[in-house]
């Protein structure tokens, strides 16, 4: 059985996560083998999602965290008796 | 979560101490996860001092309300669950100028198409020492509609599974799985273009 491209294309992202069932796996891999367009579309995906996880694309800003913790310093100090009584159930 | 944090064991332990009056522990515990509430937060805010304000006040109450968390999720999913929902009440707040739709808009129909390419070239991480790249990236996410932002954050970007990023976001499995693929198809389609002209070969060899 052949497959399309078009339809290569609605198996990308259960391609990446290894999740497709076996059968479609070697459809997909076997039109990859000879189609260098939908190769290079699953290169460039793959490529893109990597970038896109490093730590470097969101920055936390300077003095972030000193800021933070000194917020949830004034607020623990502040919390006097139980802080934790929820108050309903 | 890509930063090193205790096992969930640990976990429970510091969160027990801290509810019995050690709360001095409660800047360790969120310490792990100081990135990845600001990413989320910013992510959905767009601009990064309302996302710090974001992640300050789902830090605090995660805080104030620790008690209600009794180890149903991982601490980490419940944390991104506030940051969620802090972001959303915000961006809801703010939108009614803007009329942008923030609530879980319908499904586009429709087949999204990822743009054609004969050949790609890897482009390394290093690339995101150029400022440029980095910028690329962020806009090509906050780029995307909010239902396929935040599944991008949670999965590409917080290395959620699916099943976490399903119970962060109350939704199922699978629409987590639908939006996902769409997701990361339009970021193909427009990041490849973009990191293709930006990708020329000299410029790599000399930092190889």
């Amino acid at each position: 059985m052949v497959i399309e491209c078009k339809h290569v294309w609605d198996h990308i992202s259960g391609y990446l996560d290894d999740s497709l069932s076996p059968e479609t796996q070697e459809l997909i891999q076997r039109h990859l083998e000879h189609c260098e367009i939908c190769s290079a579309i699953l290169d460039s995906t793959r490529n893109i999602l990597v970038l896109t996880a490093d730590d470097r694309v969101f920055e936390l800003p300077v003095g972030f965290s000193d800021r933070l913790h000194a917020r949830l310093a004034r607020e623990i100090a502040g919390a006097s008796g139980d802080p934790f009584k929820v108050s309903a159930d | 979560m890509k930063n090193v944090a205790p096992s969930v064991r640990d976990e429970e332990q510091i969160i027990a101490s801290i509810l019995s009056g050690d709360t001095e522990q409660y800047h360790d515990l969120i310490r792990p996860y100081e990135h990845s509430v600001y990413r989320i937060a910013l992510s959905l805010m767009k601009n990064e001092s309302d996302a710090e304000d974001v992640a300050q006040e789902a830090f605090l109450k995660a805080f104030r309300n620790l008690a209600a968390f009794l180890g149903r999720a991982k601490f980490s999913t419940w944390l991104i669950s506030i940051t969620l929902n802090e972001a959303r009440g915000r961006l809801r707040r703010q939108s009614l100028a803007r009329m942008e739709s923030l609530d879980q808009t319908p499904e586009e129909g429709g087949q999204v198409l990822p743009a054609l390419l004969r050949d790609w070239r890897e482009v390394p991480s290093e690339a995101l020492e150029r400022k440029e790249i980095r910028e690329m990236l962020r806009e090509a996410i906050v780029g995307l509609s909010p239902i396929y932002r935040e599944v991008v954050m949670l999965r590409e970007v917080e290395e959620l599974s699916v099943e976490e990023t399903a119970t962060a976001l109350s939704i199922s499995v699978a629409s987590v799985k639908t939006r996902l693929h769409r997701a990361r198809i339009m970021l193909q389609k427009t990041l490849a273009p973009q990191l293709k002209t930006a990708n020329p070969k000299k410029r790599w060899f000399q930092w190889s």
